[in-house]
């Protein structure tokens, strides 16, 4: 067993054992750290692939925009303990079947005989100075400029989406009183309250 | 050395898993978001796969457009999952039977 298959089945373990603990986790915010760990290691894969730059991106993106933005909801909606799990056991048999006839129909049909290294040989790895950033990069600003240009209008599209969608509008926003503050008297925010005091022996 | 097959299965793997977590946590939206997240993450290992393996970069570039796409989704969908929480009080999917006939 060469390094390379070492490494790949351990970032492989890590990748399945973190997704199923993603899905089977009871609390929100758990599930989107195991996630931050199987995209670790698909990025891992993904550099043993040689595809850096998208390595690189899945991390910078995902685990540090994307599953930030999933936490701060989670964290503002409150809903850590709320994950509830009444169909748990009434969907897991057959999903779990789902699952296995997709696992076993996939293994026939990408097993060894059609993708297999003799009928896919591994190619030979890049010399020191390839830059796959640079090779991304020629193809992305050529051949591939406008749907570039197509997935920067969507962005934009996206943040102007998100942030009307969760815009309050003029009736429930929490915002001053400028007059009601510099009108306010001292007895309407103050209320003085004659207490008897205490005596020596406390209690 | 590691044959497209293995890398192949691997994320027909993670695809399946992907797949039971919709269905068994069909009652909380973010959960079934990051399981969307799951199979994304699948698909991508596929297109990057097949990249190396016939040497041609048109793969990763799909990846990338992948990664615009599902950043632009999630946040899309974050945010009617606050808009959801703020006008029901819940996420829970059962609970979002209004436009049911």
């Amino acid at each position: 067993m060469s390094s390379e298959q070492i490494i790949f089945y351990f970032l492989s373990f890590w990748f399945i054992a973190s997704s199923l603990a993603m899905i089977f986790a009871r609390n929100a915010a758990k599930a989107v750290l195991f996630l931050v760990l199987g995209f670790f290691s698909a990025a891992s894969i993904w550099i043993l692939l040689e595809a850096e730059f998208l390595a690189i991106t899945l991390i910078l993106v995902y685990v540090g925009a994307v599953m930030v933005l999933f936490l701060f909801v989670i964290k503002m909606l409150n809903i850590d303990k709320s994950t509830l799990r009444a169909k748990f056991a009434g969907y897991l048999p057959l999903g779990l079947i789902v699952a296995l006839i997709i696992i076993a129909e996939m293994t026939l049909v990408l097993g060894n005989a059609q993708f297999g290294l003799d009928a896919m040989p591994s190619p030979a790895r890049h010399a020191a100075d390839y830059s796959n950033i640079t090779e991304l990069a020629l193809q992305l600003y050529t051949t591939y400029v406008y749907p570039f240009e197509l997935a920067a209008v969507l962005l934009l599209i996206a943040i102007i989406a998100a942030i009307t969608l969760v815009h309050r509008q003029e009736v429930n926003r929490k915002n001053q009183s400028i007059s009601e503050q510099v009108n306010v008297k001292a007895k309407d925010r103050v209320r003085i309250v004659s207490i008897a005091s205490p005596s020596k022996e406390g209690k | 050395m590691v044959s497209l097959s293995d890398y192949l299965i691997l994320s027909s793997v993670i695809f399946c898993i992907g797949l039971v977590g919709i269905f068994i946590n069909r009652t909380n939206i973010i959960t079934l978001l990051m399981c969307v997240e799951l199979i994304l993450a699948a698909v991508n290992t596929n297109f990057i796969a097949f990249s190396h393996f016939l040497g041609n970069e048109a793969g990763q570039i799909f990846v990338f457009f992948i990664l615009t796409v599902a950043a632009a989704e999630v946040a899309i969908g974050l945010a009617i999952l606050t808009l959801l929480f703020r006008v029901r009080g819940s996420i829970d999917v059962d609970v979002t039977n209004s436009l049911k006939g």
